[in-house]
């Protein structure tokens, strides 16, 4: 058995996962950001909105310690940006398992790409490049 | 403006209605006619709802996340994703994204409003215009053996093996790419469909499913300066991601049987009106 036919199978096996994990991260994001969606419209749904004018203090969920603080008050708002957070994190999360399928197939190169990429990722989720 | 009127004394309630409903029709469109679902519901948000344009952008990106990834799932299972370019080009797309993201707030929203036109009629013509597959086989350069870009994919004849082509252009054009996406919260489709079949010469299955698996960590990457910044409002992403997730999805169960060119002619005139509609407010300073 030929070495490019044995990296084929692994790369099915590989893609199948991905494509599940896609899927999984996107349904329980939505199930998520809906679930708040509920409870904001319920308390929220007669105020009135003003969008008009950007501000960047007017949600107050920019920020990973903000939203954990405001689940725990079961804020709807904060459900719907954690819902959010979910969302970014799905692609997040392939890549880091993009990373570990290079590893098991021993293609170095690929990982080090894949460290790089989500290297460049964890620099902007460091809260420095908001300006 | 005529939006602010309506605007004005808008609830919540009837807010998240009109939003959800456009947010459907953005998405059920964008996955019709292969455009996404941003290029809609910015000018939807921003024209005629009179949402600032930061707020629309981060509501965007949070749509394009969820609508490429979820078609992602379905294409990488299939095998014509090429898991090794969409990681290769990622290199470029996330940083570009980055500085996209960045430097939005430092340009004036009028620029942003013309750049962003610019982009949809650019978008209109691609979608209208005949495509030519130019990929083959033939001996590619030092740098796609380097990265290994070479590939096969599935086809109703066996499996195809193809070539990829003139690796360093691509690179750059996906950098240009990932700074619209970031700059505006688009996918930016367009542009990487330019990348990958006219540069690197990718067969078109191959540009396109690779292309939307590239698209969620691009926007993602954004997506988190957005986040910081307070420009992905709750209030705003709920009803456009909900909306457009199921548009999106509704319109890639019933695109296997129908006939979207018409459909996409249609468009291409629906979008090229909002270009104008975002240059025009552009130009005259009402974004």
């Amino acid at each position: 058995m030929s070495k490019e036919n044995k990296n084929f199978f692994a790369d099915q096996d590989i893609q199948i996962i991905l494509g599940t994990l896609l899927r999984v991260g996107v349904i329980a994001s939505m199930a998520v950001v809906f679930t708040g969606g509920v409870v904001y419209l319920f308390l929220n749904h007669s105020e009135v909105v003003d969008y008009s004018k950007f501000d960047a203090g007017r949600s107050g969920f920019s920020s990973l310690e903000a939203i954990f603080k405001g689940l725990k008050t079961m804020n709807g708002g904060a459900i719907i940006q954690f819902g959010v957070l979910l969302l970014i994190f799905t692609p997040i999360a392939r890549v880091v398992f993009s990373i570990f399928s290079f590893l098991i197939e021993r293609d170095y190169l690929y990982v080090v790409i894949g460290l790089f990429v989500l290297c460049i990722i964890l620099i902007s989720l460091s809260n420095k490049l908001a300006g | 403006m005529f939006g602010d009127s309506i605007f004005a004394a808008m609830s919540v309630l009837l807010f998240t209605i009109i939003v959800l409903l456009g947010a459907f029709l953005a998405g059920l469109l964008g996955s019709l006619t292969g455009l996404g679902g941003g290029v809609i519901i910015i000018p939807l948000l921003t024209l005629v709802l009179g949402v600032d344009l930061h707020y629309a952008i981060g509501a965007s990106i949070i749509s394009v996340i969820a609508t490429s990834s979820g078609s992602a799932a379905a294409y990488v299972k299939e095998g014509i994703t090429n898991i090794r370019i969409g990681m290769f080009l990622e290199v470029a797309t996330t940083i570009s994204a980055i500085i996209g993201a960045i430097i939005t707030v430092f340009i004036d929203p009028s620029y942003i409003a013309i750049t962003f036109g610019l982009i949809l009629l650019f978008s209109a013509v691609m979608m209208v215009r005949k495509k030519i597959d130019r990929s083959d086989n033939d001996t590619s350069g030092k740098l796609a053996v380097f990265f290994k870009l070479n590939g096969t994919y599935p086809t109703a004849n066996g499996v195809q093996k193809y070539a990829v082509h003139h690796v360093l252009g691509g690179f750059v054009m996906m950098f240009l790419a990932g700074i619209i996406s970031g700059l505006l919260g688009i996918g930016s489709g367009a542009l990487k469909v330019i990348a990958m079949d006219n540069i690197m010469r990718m067969p078109f299955k191959v540009s396109t499913t690779t292309s939307n698996f590239m698209m969620g960590v691009t926007a993602a990457a954004s997506a988190i300066v957005y986040l910081h910044r307070g420009q992905i409002d709750p209030g705003i992403a709920m009803p456009v991601s909900l909306g457009v997730m199921l548009g999106a999805t509704v319109g890639s169960k019933i695109l296997v049987r129908t006939k979207t060119d018409k459909l996409k002619v249609i468009f291409a005139v629906v979008v090229t009106f909002l270009a104008f509609q975002m240059i025009y407010n552009g130009l005259t300073g009402r974004l």
